[in-house]
């Protein structure tokens, strides 16, 4: 059956109505644009069609996107991948552009007018064909979600939304929704000028829209005579400083690691010096590029494929639905009023547990304050705040845990009093509910012998600010069952979030690649390499914080604790030595991170950072000579790659998808590259193991290369090749 | 191959580049011809008496475009058998006019040439011939392209220069050319510039402000401190080039940059041959000439390593250069050149230059050439070196000496 059929009512207006079968939400297929195409054809040239309703199927949505293997097959299409690719979207071009001229002549005369009527969300190729019409309805619903997000997986929108909506908007009116993916409701859509009409019934409304259109609706703006783009162009006055701007504030914000945000920018800047239709072929052109570039591939991969892959459950154990119904949570810090919050949005009742019934309140008053910013940007209502605050019961008694099938420990950070939380806890909760710790140092294995049923005691380990971040980590001890893994993961895809399942080893996966990032640059300000240097570097190679300014936001105190811990526990073998001389001498001062306004950097009153601390050079005078700006960057990246080989190695992590997901949701590894493991493979593990050699050789053995890798690399390996396709295939 | 002489400098005087300047009423068509007249004129030129006249003009858009060259020949009284050809190497372009005719000359094209250029700054704005390193992505990216008021600040930061510095480097040129201007010392090169009936516009600089001291400069507001560190962030994109760096440090402002004017200037260049058939004494030997092309995002460092390139290939050394003129785009250009040879400033722009005077991109190199010939002269010393920065990433250098 064709995901598109087409039906003429009585008044002459044909529907072409959109249901990809099986799927909630539409998906482009290249079957469905031949489908498509052949509609428009057929609805074109049949004398009794006055006009042409594109709408979906779905109730509350358009479409969601492209089926990226879309994309695959088109550059596997003939012996060119960039042939393929490029022949492949120059095909919906012709096609969006046929349905955009809807047979007109060049005068814009004997067209027939068609619309796009929207039940809902309609997004990339689902705003883009939108965008090919000659006007756009929209049902009015405020959950409904209207842009065009591929540069968030390391694409832009290349089925002519670029270049289409540059003409209506303008580079600077387009720049949130092409360079930052930014979605919108309906109402902020049509504020910005994304689509034409809000209306309870868009079907309706396009239809008589269709009815009544006349000749001069269909021409758009580009396709008359005299166009000018909105803004200006390049070399206008106006244009001139936007295209100037632009380039350096996506330099500045990208550092230039984003092959698609600079393809986006050329296929526009060259787009708006030249007539729509050679504009559409130099976007086809610049996408192919991207569809080439090895880092948009990755980021494709681990940001969208690998990303959806697991929040469907790639890796959850066979157990039936077990979703969350009453979550309790043990202690109402930050971390707990997170979690409480991100579960009562999810719908979820929540018992709060703290100490006392004040310090449960406070913990739920974290909600409440976070709604009344919502409402005070227009995101969210009282009646919501109220329902929301009416799903969290905060209380000091261990007895309102009666009922809940999941409970979740987030106390101090100490064995001692999780104990005692898990044993006051355990003993009043059903024997079917599943117990979790948030811990984030202490290993869960041990843990769990508070708790009497181990097999159904887990790590769910949240980052912070939990309402922010999107990755849980979930950590199986030595003796959790698959059960407890299932619940986890339910409870997970309930809040919206991505999991990484891992298993029991210190600091688990993102804290165990994350502190030796943090310990290089702290390493290196010992060495006498410039401070400002350390911190470019990581920066200029995609990571999203510096390893100084990373240990002043998680705090300098915490970071000499920890040193402390891993000290007394790996006693003689401890290898950073270094790091504590500089990390210590700085607690020793009094810079203990941000929050006491004085760390790596300086802060002004209000907790500004205000540079670098000038101390710091005096402290550690730079050498005169500097290391080359890749040494660094090798440095501070392959600290972190080795570290997620080692937990392939060690059985920590059974899945490198949820390496590489973990790593950029978990603590923004350099993005572009598409994860540690992806960004080895980039590399070819041959290089990355001659580089591992050079790297141990000058800087210590924490660069020796792990014995996987070595063996990887001298067969040709990568990592995907060898450890993905059997996962995907699982 | 046969030497190469400059047998005469003018320039017009620099009107502020502005509404209100008093050239503004002047067209560069006009300007560039009133020139040309006023060297044929000097010097007796009739006829097919020179082979070409170059150009130099940084902005060739509008009444600039279209070979001005050409246009001012015909617009002037030469005779329309020399043909003109407008050249654009940004800022140096009227040096680079003077270093190609010497090089044709050289080369057996002819003996003599006129050489020089013209800015109308305030009629033609800088920047409105577009530019594709500043917008094209596919370059504006990988050249780490910044406006040049950044690339100065980069500079400063880069080689510690202050703003104090750059503000005493300021007040003095302001001082020198007050000094030059009482003690006309430009008297042998300015022309007035007359109007259409012969009523004279302008004959004297009009940018200088001598009263100029560092309080008065202390009170300015850095220039590219907002474009640099807020909208759009230029700093950003220097520090990813230069990510020793921390922070850049905004130093220029109006006062200690050059002025934003208009004018012109030409030189008379031709070999001994030339002279003899003209009955003219050569002034000056041009002995070297030289250009490179430098990392563009800090842009305007090339009067160093430009000057390093015609020293050695010259066999010269820093000391056999008794003057200089450095131009003063912006302070930390001079001052990172005295930095990098350690020339004392008693040898460098001792008449003042264009933070004083202004800087009509096109003309400047040849103002430069002809107030180091003249100053020469009047100090009775021998060889002098003239050097510009210039827009992405160039420099260009010339040595004469006194015959």
């Amino acid at each position: 059956m064709s995901d598109f059929t087409l039906q003429t009512g009585a008044d002459g207006v044909a529907v072409i109505s959109w249901d990809t079968p099986g799927k909630s939400m539409n998906i482009m297929s290249l079957q469905g644009l031949l489908d498509l195409g052949a509609l428009i054809d057929t609805a074109l040239a049949d004398s009794d069609i006055r006009g042409i309703v594109i709408t979906s199927g779905k109730p509350g949505s358009f479409a969601g996107g492209m089926d990226l293997n879309v994309l695959a097959e088109m550059r596997s299409a003939g012996n060119d991948p960039a042939q393929g690719l490029f022949d492949g979207v120059m095909r919906i071009h012709t096609l969006l552009r046929k349905i955009e001229r809807a047979g007109m002549d060049a005068q814009g005369k004997g067209g027939k007018p068609i619309a796009a009527a929207l039940p809902g969300t309609a997004l990339g190729i689902g705003l883009e064909l939108p965008l090919s019409c000659h006007r756009i309805f929209v049902a009015d619903d405020p959950r409904a979600r209207i842009g065009l997000p591929e540069i968030k997986v390391g694409l832009f929108p290349g089925a002519g939304g670029t270049t289409r909506l540059i003409r209506k908007l303008g580079a600077m009116g387009a720049a949130p929704y092409l360079l930052e993916g930014k979605l919108c409701a309906p109402k902020q859509a049509k504020a910005a000028g994304l689509v034409d009409e809000i209306c309870a019934d868009p079907l309706a409304a396009a239809r008589s829209w269709v009815l009544e259109a006349s000749e001069a609706d269909l021409v758009k703006p580009w396709d008359r005579r005299g166009y000018k783009l909105p803004g200006g162009a390049p070399y206008s006055a106006q244009g001139f400083m936007t295209f100037l701007g632009a380039n350096a504030m996506v330099m500045g914000k990208t550092k230039g690691v984003y092959p698609a945000a600079k393809a986006l920018l050329s296929a526009v800047y060259e787009g708006a010096l030249v007539p729509f239709d050679t504009a559409l072929k130099i976007e086809a052109r610049w996408f192919t590029s991207v569809m080439l570039n090895p880092s948009s591939g990755a980021m494709i991969r681990t940001l969208f494929q690998s990303k959806q892959a697991l929040e469907k459950g790639a890796n959850r154990p066979d157990a039936p639905d077990s979703a969350v119904q009453k979550l309790g949570i043990l202690g109402a810090g930050m971390m707990g009023a997170g979690i409480a919050l991100v579960a009562a949005q999810a719908g979820i009742e929540v018992v709060l547990l703290d100490r006392s019934a004040e310090a449960a309140e406070k913990g739920k008053s974290y909600s409440a304050s976070y709604m009344d910013k919502g409402i005070a940007r227009g995101k969210a209502t009282a009646e919501d705040k109220a329902a929301l605050l009416g799903r969290i019961t905060a209380s000091g008694d261990y007895a309102e845990l009666r009922g809940c099938d999941l409970v979740i420990e987030a106390v101090f950070e100490d064995p001692e009093t999780k104990a005692t939380a898990t044993r006051e806890a355990g003993a009043r909760i059903a024997q079917e509910a599943v117990f979790a710790t948030n811990t984030s140092t202490l290993p869960v294995s041990d843990l769990a012998r508070a708790f009497d049923r181990p097999q159904d005691y887990i790590g769910i380990h949240f980052f912070s600010p939990v309402e922010k971040m999107a990755l849980v980590e979930i950590i199986k001890g030595r003796e959790t069952g698959p059960r407890a893994v299932a619940k986890a993961l339910d409870f997970v895809r309930q809040i919206r979030k991505t999991p990484i399942v891992v298993n029991d080893a210190r600091f688990f996966y993102a804290n165990r690649c994350i502190i030796p990032y943090i310990n290089e640059g702290i390493r290196m300000v010992g060495e006498g390499v410039a401070p400002a240097l350390i911190e470019n570097a990581a920066k200029l190679v995609g990571m999203p914080l510096g390893p100084l300014q990373l240990v002043d936001e998680t705090s300098i105190e915490l970071g000499v604790k920890i040193a402390r811990a891993t000290r007394a526990a790996m006693g003689e073998a401890y290898p950073d030595g270094a790091v504590d001389a500089v990390l210590f001498e700085m607690a020793d001062e009094g810079r203990l991170g941000r929050k006491a306004g004085a760390g790596f950097y300086a802060y002004d009153d209000k907790g500004k950072r205000a540079g670098l601390w000038d101390g710091l050079t005096a402290q550690y005078p730079p050498e005169a000579e500097q290391p080359e700006l890749l040494d660094i960057q090798h440095r501070l990246l392959f600290i972190q790659a080795l570290e997620a080989v080692r937990a392939l190695e060690a059985g920590v992590l059974e899945d490198i998808r949820e390496g590489d997901v973990g790593a950029i949701l978990g603590w923004g590894f350099a993005p572009w590259s598409g994860g540690p493991f992806s960004w080895l493979d980039m590399l070819g593990t041959p290089y990355a193991a001659e580089r591992c050699d050079a790297l141990s050789d000058m800087h210590g053995t924490r660069f020796a290369c792990p014995a996987l890798l070595r063996e990887m690399a001298a067969r040709g390996e990568s990592f995907y090749g060898r450890f993905g396709a059997a996962r995907n295939a699982a | 191959m046969s030497d190469v002489y400059i047998f005469d400098a003018l320039r017009t005087p620099r009107g502020r580049g502005r509404k209100d300047g008093a050239l503004h009423e002047v067209t560069a068509l006009r300007l560039s011809a009133l020139t040309l007249n006023a060297i044929a004129a000097r010097n007796g030129l009739d006829g097919h008496a020179v082979e070409d006249v170059i150009w130099g003009n940084a902005t060739q858009v509008g009444e600039q475009g279209g070979c001005l060259a050409r246009s001012a020949v015909l617009a002037s009284e030469l005779d329309e058998r020399i043909p003109g050809l407008s050249i654009n190497r940004f800022c140096a372009s009227g040096l680079e006019a003077v270093n190609l005719a010497a090089s044709q000359i050289r080369g057996g094209a002819g003996h003599g040439y006129i050489a020089g250029g013209v800015e109308m700054m305030g009629r033609v704005a800088m920047g409105s011939d577009g530019a594709a390193i500043a917008v094209d992505p596919s370059l504006a990216m990988q050249s780490y392209f910044v406006p040049q008021g950044i690339a100065a600040d980069i500079i400063a930061t880069e080689y510690g220069i202050t703003r104090d510095d750059a503000d005493a480097l300021a007040m003095e040129s302001q001082r020198r050319a007050a000094r030059a201007w009482d003690e006309g010392r430009f008297a042998r090169s300015v022309i007035p510039v007359p109007d259409i009936n012969g009523l004279t516009i302008l004959d004297r600089d009009e940018h200088m402000r001598p009263e100029t001291d560092l309080q008065s400069l202390g009170a300015l507001t850095p220039a590219f401190r907002e474009m640099g560190e807020a909208m759009p962030g230029f700093d950003q994109v220097a520090l990813m080039k230069y990510p020793h760096l921390e922070r850049i440090a905004h130093i220029h402002h109006a006062g200690n940059s050059s002025g934003i004017v208009d004018g012109a200037a030409a030189l008379l260049i031709g070999d001994k041959a030339f002279g003899e058939a003209h009955g003219l004494t050569p002034r000056a030997r041009i002995r070297a000439s030289a250009r490179i092309g430098t990392d563009p995002t800090i842009m305007l460092t090339g009067p160093v390593p430009v000057t390093e390139r015609i020293l050695r290939e010259s066999g010269m050394e820093i000391g056999d250069i008794d003057l200089f003129e450095v131009n003063e785009a912006f302070s930390a250009v001079v001052l990172r050149f005295m930095q990098a040879f350690g020339v004392e400033e008693s040898r460098v722009n001792v008449n003042g230059g264009a933070i004083a005077m202004g800087h009509p991109l096109g003309a400047t190199g040849a103002i430069l050439l002809g107030t180091l010939l003249d100053e020469l002269e009047r100090s009775g010393k021998s060889t002098g070196l003239a050097t510009l920065c210039v827009a992405s990433g160039m420099g260009v250098a010339t040595i004469i000496e006194r015959v």
